[in-house]
């Protein structure tokens, strides 16, 4: 333990306004919800942030409203939550899949989807899944609430659009319309409580033989998740089929590499991460080609 | 054996599966490791260490927005003996004064009474360096060591003896007359049909005990001030060894140094001699700070800081005929040892002997050195040496197979050593000895040949190619050739006051079953239940030395000694237990036979009248080497080991063309261990070093930025979780040695030994490529598959971590 | 300084701590409760969970102000007395060397009865997933498993 607790502040508002007051007050409050990245960082004394602003206890933000159109998931929904629910698993199964995905079992009890969301992480799991999805994020302060689209909101590495006194409210996600396939894999360092090496979730809707939509949402291909705009541009409007697929994989790969910008790090390498997104990409292709 | 009496089963307990000694305590929670201890008006400490791998210190500022007088500070000044962590040398610097020889050397230590605040003050203690350029490769050392002087670390006492930079050498020949040896050698080259060679390479692998090194010291004192003596209670493997280490640090005597083992949460080696360092530590601060001082490290510290295996490159050159027949052979085995000797030579000498593995070599050279690095020094994890030479050879075996066109299985068969036979250093395996068995043991109970057969078939279409792959090894039990004879280990065994026996070892629990397996022992050569029997807590000022707790020794050479003793003890209460109602006439004193059927309360009260007749019973027993053990160090030729254990190892694998990630799929584990003394214990050892030996093929990557182990974390130096195991089947078999209880022999390392190989040798099954070195990643395959010129998993940049740390600076 | 109270074993604790100290601190020194080890600090090795209002998680990563009038459960709180029955869970981890060297054991324990809890009849995959999060360096985990399904099957035999 390499931090000296004394020297933190952690304060624990019952209620969503009284923390929206106190951020609003004090824009370096930090929040804090499950913890389970802000304490990693604690523990190994590289937390810079002194003052807290404990979430975990504002009820508000832990919820999940399944609507007709949409399922929406407070900020402070963790995964095992996300896990548990019927409704995101039948209709939104590619954020059921990454939330399985994330840590263990003891860090999803804790882990919150917004704090998977904030804490910008490029290789974090929740949001491939949700960009494919298109969600919607709501940001809340003191002063009222916006919404903005998921895919506008990392703006570059660890820096998002979030202002200092907001907290972000909720994400909502369109639920599944019928005709969509989906497709997800992680590959990290070992098959439990890995860090992505990269991660596609994908979604597409094919008619008549034609993919007639088709979103890819990455994780660790860039300095923050994205969506890949120029292979979905290469594959949409095109003709899915056993006959077809080579052509296609080709023009996917070649979209792919043009927008992929992934890194050597401790964990992998950039040339590593861009092949096994193309991987991913054709394996995602195959059983769109297949199923028929 | 004598009829039992009905009263009591006296069935062997030797070969069943009691409950764990020490496991009541562990399953609830209530055993107490060193962090869980608090003395009174204990201080804690920490440590200030080099953030530079090689130089010297110019000076040491401590920033003064720490009150210093509130903290105890240790330099090397401080130390009342010797500046050096006692092993076969001294060179190994206890506190560095001025020259840094790696990353994270330790240089100053403190104490303070909160813990809290010792992070704050390391990080204002400010070093200025003169930095010098490291040597972090076998291959940049040993250009050191063949006259790059810019490349020389490090300078052995007698540079008469050593090149620099290279710590040992060993040159075994597999016979006595060299002039002979040395031309059949070169004839069999001449005149072979295929010559094959071969270079393979294993990276360093840390033990991951989940329990982090960790100590607490006292110092007391004479009324006049001076060092009275010294203890240290933590988690360690060998106590006698930090007695040893403290004595030259502190000038004392042996007895006034008391070391004390608490619960040790997992050790593999990782707590043989590094706890000489951190126990010298904190008695340092415990003598300067006058308190208790705890000395705990976290994963960080321990990552950096601590030992790790050896890394290796071995190169084969291989003489074979077309029947495949092993006709001569050169073997160079190289090892890293890091910035200073400590067990290298050790590690060196048992990696040396078991590189021709279990096969018959007619002529075989060895060449073998441990050349120094920068980096940490390298130390004891379970195999020693064993698991980086046997990880070649049992490669090269299958690729020379593939040269010569026979099955890696028929090649085996045909120079497979048996009773019999002469090993390379000329030991006589005077014992049944049957690999071939094994052999055939170990492919049928994994359906080898059909699974073989089925993947050859499957693999073509399928993005996921299977494969499966066997390696075929042994492994010595003890310690090398006098090696017993010099720890001359002494078990002792008591009676408490109560009338039970307490056995009084140094050999140290860390999981693998040492207080279960010696109290069995025990119970069963006194006929009294395993419940009766107690094992004290190894404290030096209270157990003799048994030796150190390595080398696969404890069961087979300390339980015979515990077998010995016990018998020892039976004999003196024989007269006690023959005549239990006491007369006048009687005679206690004179020996007489052990009688046949007494029950264990016969034994008690035997014990008890004992006690109150002479007031304590303590019978012993001394290792007694075996007449016929031969062993020349110099020629390093003769009986290696006492005995060994021999095995065949099976490794399912798939492959993902997708990910190019490989997974275990099954595994099975055959060897021959000469008795099981108790088998769930036996089997769990083999199932947790098979899981470290996957880890170390396929997971267990360290990630060296500038001598620095840059993935010091557990999220970024990764193990095998559950999800990522095969069910791991065990098969044992029994051939009885003479030197452990009822024939045991060691088990506890043989496990690490097959798995990488085996893994390595199925993934060149599945891919078709073959691969020389581990662990191998998912990166490395996917080079050598698709032909990128990525550099695999070499192309890791440790510098970058966006997800783990943010990109602001990296602290030491 | 912040005063929280917390049920811990089913005792009510009051006790006065920075904000930011983390559970297991507060369960290890606070509480002298050790059975909660720290092998990682980091949330991966699992050696640290103990159940808070019944849902296993890691203490290293739970600010001690967030535990206010939570429920904890401990390895201690499993068998409270030292010569209490022990818990099936302890009994056939004892049995089937589901301990070697017993510092992963207490979390094991503690993420076995909440597998359990959720899983009463888990599948080997269901094991897997539930123990990932704990990590054991000496059984390699076949002992464990094997543990856990006896005491999967020893609670569905005295089940009615």
């Amino acid at each position: 333990m390499r931090s000296n607790v004394h020297d933190f502040s952690l304060v624990a508002p019952p209620t969503l306004s009284e923390a929206l007051k106190l951020l609003a007050s004090d824009p370096a409050l930090t929040p804090i919800a499950g913890g389970t990245e802000l304490m990693v960082a604690l523990s190994a004394g590289r937390l810079p942030q002194r003052q807290l602003l404990s979430l975990h206890q504002v009820r508000e933000l832990r919820f999940i409203h399944a609507n007709p159109e949409t399922i929406v998931l407070g900020a402070g929904t963790t995964f095992t939550d996300i896990r548990r629910h019927e409704a995101i698993a039948e209709d939104l199964p590619l954020l059921t899949a990454a939330a399985s995905w994330t840590g263990s079992i003891a860090n999803q009890n804790r882990g919150t989807l917004g704090g998977n969301i904030v804490n910008a992480s490029p290789a974090a799991d929740t949001p491939p899944a949700l960009l494919a999805y298109g969600a919607t994020l709501t940001l809340i302060s003191s002063a009222g609430m916006r919404t903005m689209p998921y895919g506008m909101f990392h703006l570059s590495y660890k820096k998002t659009a979030l202002a200092p006194d907001e907290l972000l409210y909720s994400v909502t996600v369109p639920r599944r319309s019928p005709g969509y396939r989906s497709y997800i894999r992680k590959v990290g360092t070992r098959n439990a409580q890995a860090i992505s090496k990269v991660a596609i979730a994908a979604l597409a809707k094919i008619e008549d033989g034609i993919i007639a939509d088709v979103r890819i949402g990455a994780a660790s291909l860039r300095e923050t998740p994205v969506r890949c705009a120029a292979t979905e541009k290469a594959l949409t409007g095109q003709t899915i089929s056993a006959a077809e697929l080579p052509r296609l994989v080709a023009a996917a790969s070649s979209a792919l590499a043009s927008e992929a910008k992934p890194v050597d790090d401790i964990r992998s390498t950039a040339k590593y991460r861009a092949a096994v997104a193309a991987n991913l990409i054709e394996e995602f292709l195959e059983q769109l080609a297949t199923s028929g | 054996m004598p009829n039992p009496s009905p009263a009591f089963n006296a069935a062997p307990l030797i070969g069943t599966s009691p409950i764990r000694k020490e496991g009541r305590a562990k399953v609830t929670g209530r055993a107490l490791y060193v962090d869980d201890i608090t003395l009174p008006g204990m201080w804690h400490g920490a440590t200030v260490r080099s953030s530079i791998p090689r130089g010297r210190i110019r000076a040491i500022h401590f920033d003064s927005v720490i009150d210093w007088s509130k903290f105890t500070v240790v330099t090397a000044k401080d130390i009342p003996g010797h500046n050096f962590i006692v092993h076969l040398t001294q060179d190994h610097v206890c506190l560095a004064e001025d020259q840094i020889n790696h990353y994270g050397e330790p240089i100053l230590l403190l104490a303070h009474p909160d813990k809290e605040v010792l992070p704050a003050a390391v990080a204002a203690v400010h070093i200025d360096y003169e930095e010098l350029p490291g040597v972090f490769s076998i291959e940049e050392s040993e250009a050191g060591a063949a006259g790059d002087e810019s490349k020389v670390i490090w300078r052995g006492d007698n540079p008469a003896h050593h090149s620099p930079n290279t710590f040992k050498t060993f040159h075994m020949r597999s016979s006595d007359d060299h002039a002979a040896h040395d031309d059949g050698l070169a004839k069999a080259f001449a005149e072979a049909d295929f010559i094959v060679e071969g270079e393979y390479r294993t990276g360093a692998q840390e033990q991951l005990y989940i329990e982090n090194n960790g100590v607490i010291a006292e110092v007391f004192r004479a009324p006049n001030g001076a060092i009275d003596s010294v203890t240290v209670s933590g988690s360690m493997q060998c106590p006698y060894y930090l007695v040893h280490a403290l004595e030259h640090i502190f000038h004392l005597p042996a007895e006034k140094c008391r070391v004390i083992q608490t619960e040790t949460g997992g050790a593999f080696g990782g707590k043989e001699d590094f706890p000489s360092v951190i126990g010298s530590h904190a008695a340092l601060l415990a003598m300067k700070s006058g308190h208790p001082v705890k000395l705990c490290y976290d994963r960080a510290e321990d990552l950096i800081a601590t030992t790790k295996r050896h890394p290796s490159r071995v190169r084969h050159r291989t003489a074979v005929s077309k029947e495949g027949k092993l006709l001569g052979g050169e073997i160079e085995v190289v090892i890293d040892g890091g910035a200073y000797v400590t067990l290298s030579p050790v590690v060196l000498s048992r990696a040396t002997i078991h590189s021709p593995g279990p096969y018959h070599w007619p002529f075989l050279t060895v060449r073998a050195k441990a050349m120094a690095t920068n980096i940490a020094p390298h130390g004891a994890f379970r195999g020693f040496g064993a698991p980086q030479s046997l990880f070649a050879l049992e490669r090269h075996m299958d690729r020379v197979a593939h040269t010569i066109g026979l099955s890696p299985e028929e090649f085996r068969r045909r120079n497979f050593l048996s009773a019999g036979m002469k090993t390379a250093t000329g030991q006589h395996l005077t014992d049944p000895v049957d690999m071939d068995g094994l052999l055939s043991r170990a492919l049928k109970e994994s359906s080898y040949h059909a699974k073989r057969a089925e993947f050859d078939r499957t693999n073509p279409p399928s993005p996921i190619k299977r494969g499966i792959g066997f390696a075929s090894f042994m492994h010595g039990s003890g310690f090398t050739g006098s090696g017993e004879r010099r720890l001359n280990s002494l078990v002792k065994i008591e009676l408490t006051a109560d009338g039970r026996p307490k056995i009084l070892v140094s050999s140290t629990e860390f999981g693998q079953g040492t207080n279960t397996i010696l109290c069995q022992v025990c119970a069963q050569t006194l006929r009294i239940p395993y419940e009766d029997v107690l094992i004290a807590q190894p404290d030096t000022s209270v157990v003799p030395d048994s030796g150190p707790t390595v080398a696969s020794r404890t069961a087979m050479i300390v339980g015979k000694l515990v077998e010995r003793a016990s018998a020892s003890l039976l004999r003196t209460l024989a007269p006690y237990l023959a005549h239990p109602v006491p007369t006048a006439d009687f005679d206690y004193s004179a020996a007489c036979e052990v009688p046949s059927g007494y029950t264990p309360e016969d034994f008690r009260r035997a014990a008890l009248a004992y006690l109150r007749d002479r007031g304590q019973l303590v019978s012993e027993a001394r290792y007694e080497a075996p007449g016929n053990i031969f062993w020349d160090d110099d020629q390093y030729r003769g009986d290696a080991y006492p005995t060994y254990a021999w095995a065949v190892y099976v490794a399912e694998v798939a492959v993902d063309t997708r990910t190019y990630a490989a997974e275990v799929t099954g595994f099975h584990a055959v060897q021959e261990v000469g008795k099981v003394m108790h088998p769930v214990l036996a089997k769990g050892q083999i199932e947790g070093g098979v899981a470290q030996g996957i880890g170390y093929a396929l997971y267990e990557k360290c990630v060296w930025q500038n001598g620095r182990m840059a993935n010091n974390q557990m999220t970024n130096y990764i193990m095998p979780t559950s999800a990522d195991l095969p069910p791991i089947h065990v098969w044992f078999e029994e051939v009885p040695s003479i030197h452990g209880p009822e024939g045991a022999k060691g088990i506890g390392e043989l496990p690490m030994d097959g798995p990488a190989p085996a893994i390595l040798n199925a993934i060149e099954h599945a891919t078709g490529i073959s691969f020389h070195e581990i662990p191998l990643l998912p990166e490395d395959i996917f080079e050598r598959m698709t032909g990128s010129s990525s550099s695999g998993s070499k192309a890791l940049n440790p510098a970058v971590d966006r997800d783990t740390r943010s990109e602001s600076t990296v602290s030491p | 300084m912040t005063e929280i109270t917390l049920t811990v074993n089913g005792q009510l604790q009051t006790v006065d701590l920075p904000s930011m100290k983390r559970l297991l601190d507060v369960l290890r020194e606070d509480l002298g409760l050790t059975g909660a080890k720290e092998g990682c600090g980091e949330g991966e090795c699992g050696s640290c969970s103990v159940l808070m209002d019944g849902e296993l998680v890691n203490s290293c990563l739970v600010p001690a102000l967030q535990a206010e009038g939570a429920h904890i459960t401990t390895i201690e709180g499993l068998s409270p007395e030292t010569t209490a029955p022990l818990h099936p869970i302890q009994q056939c981890f004892l049995e089937h060397g589901g301990a070697q060297c017993g510092i992963c054991t207490p979390g094991m324990i503690l993420a076995t009865h909440h597998l359990l809890a959720k899983h009463p009849q888990p599948t080997m995959e269901e094991i897997q997933e539930g123990l990932a999060g704990n990590l054991c360096r000496c059984t390699g985990y076949m002992r464990i498993f094997e543990a856990v399904e006896q005491a999967a099957k020893a609670s569905a035999e005295s089940t009615p």
